[in-house]
Formats: C-alpha cells, sequence, structure tokens
C-alpha cells in the first residue's frame, strides 16, 4: 500500500524546512453522514519527527485538525541527504510511518 | 537410550525458541519504528469544553498576551473545515506551541513541542465550527505568552 504520509524536507543554510502531509479523514465526532448517523471520531492524535534519532517536532493533534493534515516547521542541524523519520499514530491504533531524504 | 533421544530433542527445543525469540523481536522492532508513541496524547486538554479549562489543563497557569507572538489566520474563511493558521514567535527558547477555537466544542486544535535546535513556528490547517476567536499559546522560559484574532466563517466546518 502506498504511503499515507508525503513529506518534503529541504536545507537550506543551516536550517530545514519541513513541510507533511497525511492522508486521513480527520472525523471530528460531530458530523453525521446523509442517514443522519453520527460519524464517529477518527482521527490522528500524535506526529512524530525524528532526525538522527532525535525528536525534532512533535504534533499532538485533536479532532479539530482539518482532513489529510498539513503540517510545516523548520528545525537546525541536518545535511543534505539525512534521514527523517516521520511517523503517526491515530485514536484507533492505527499508523504509519515514512523515511524520506532531506533534499 | 532415552538419554540419547533426549539430546536432539533438547537442540530442538532450543532451536525453536530461538526462532520464536527472533520474530518477537523483529515484530517489537517493525512495531516501534512504524508507529508514534500514542501515550504522548493529551486527553485531558483536548476535552475540556471552554479555552480556560484546556490552557489550565495543558499549561496549569494563564497565558500573558504578547506582541511577540505572531499568529496568521484569515480575516474571513470561507470554508470552515479548512482554515490555513501559522504562528511564529522571535521569543528565545521557545519549547511548544498551542493553537485553540474559543467556539469549537473541544477548543485545543493542535499542541506541538519544540525541542532546542527547532524554530518557534508552525503552519496548519484546522476545522473551525463557526465565527470564533482564534488562539496562539507559545511556551518560552516557562511562561506562557499568547495572541489571538477573531476568524469570520460563512460555512462552518462541523458539517451539522
Amino acid at each position: 500500500m502506498a504511503s499515507t504520509i508525503r513529506l518534503r524536507a529541504i536545507v537550506s543554510g543551516d536550517t530545514t524546512e519541513v513541510q507533511a502531509l497525511v492522508q486521513h479523514p480527520m472525523d471530528s465526532g460531530f458530523v453525521k453522514d446523509s442517514a443522519g448517523n453520527l460519524i464517529p471520531p477518527h482521527h490522528i492524535e500524535v506526529v512524530e519527527f525524528e532526525h538522527a534519532g532525535k525528536a525534532v517536532f512533535t504534533a499532538l493533534w485533536g479532532p479539530a485538525v482539518s482532513k489529510d493534515p498539513y503540517v510545516k516547521f523548520s528545525f537546525k542541524g541536518a545535511q543534505k541527504g539525512d534521514d527523517l523519520t516521520v511517523s503517526w499514530v491515530d485514536n484507533k491504533g492505527e499508523s504509519d510511518s515514512l523515511v524520506a531524504k532531506i533534499q | 537410550m532415552a538419554k540419547q533421544h533426549n539430546r536432539p530433542d533438547r537442540t530442538r527445543r532450543l532451536i525453536v525458541k530461538a526462532i520464536l525469540a527472533g520474530v518477537g523481536l523483529g515484530l517489537t522492532g517493525w512495531k516501534r519504528a512504524r508507529a508514534a508513541d500514542a501515550s504522548l496524547w493529551l486527553k485531558d486538554a483536548f476535552t475540556q469544553k471552554t479555552e480556560a479549562d484546556a490552557i489550565k489543563a495543558l499549561y496549569g497557569k494563564d497565558a500573558e498576551a504578547s506582541d511577540q507572538v505572531k499568529l496568521d489566520a484569515p480575516e474571513i474563511a470561507e470554508n470552515g473545515a479548512v482554515v490555513p493558521i501559522s504562528v511564529s514567535s522571535a521569543l528565545p527558547d521557545v519549547t511548544s506551541i498551542a493553537i485553540l477555537v474559543s467556539e469549537n466544542p473541544f477548543p485545543l486544535a493542535a499542541t506541538y513541542k519544540i525541542p532546542p535546535g527547532t524554530s518557534g513556528m508552525v503552519a496548519n490547517r484546522l476545522k473551525m465550527a463557526k465565527t470564533s476567536k482564534v488562539v496562539a499559546l507559545v511556551e518560552s522560559g516557562g511562561k506562557i505568552y499568547s495572541a489571538s484574532k477573531e476568524v469570520k466563517v460563512t460555512v462552518g466546518g462541523c458539517g451539522g
């Protein structure tokens, strides 16, 4: 199965800018389906970004984060060609991860 | 005679044990590499129903308004399901950033841990049920600084 994660990390000077896009319904638990039944909450809770075995950014998300979430941040200390690992887990225990090369 | 039969049995058991241990290690290693740590989630803060309670659950103290916190959000969001919001701060030693939408059923939308070496900046997209105040909190040097902005929503993001 194709990864749910798209990751772009680009070094400029000493700073690496990271943009991540995750495919996920992010159901809030407040929306009804066409039959009028509430769609139960189903959303990502934790996303971890790691470089060289160290957490560089951790996102904690509630149900108010938009469907197919996007996040952008930047950190220092990475070189072009280094690995950046991203992993997520949702409230149903589903998860995915991806390792991408920093460009 | 019985002794001679015992030996290959024991060896076989050892081999089976070794294989099982190997499989076990492999599986847990795989699991750890593939999933973020779900225990990091702050259930208490994310299920508070008012902005003040969410901030209390998150930090245990009040925030002080600061022009050092920059909150970028649209004046008017035509689609409440996808509202681009970014927060940045020039404050030193930022350790966390949180974003709250006051009028949402659960005001706390997202919070980010910022370790040393990571910039005090984040951009994301949030859902807004209706027109609301959006609050950005930045934790720096053990203090909480905030900025807020009213965002008008023409079509709510909670489908109702």
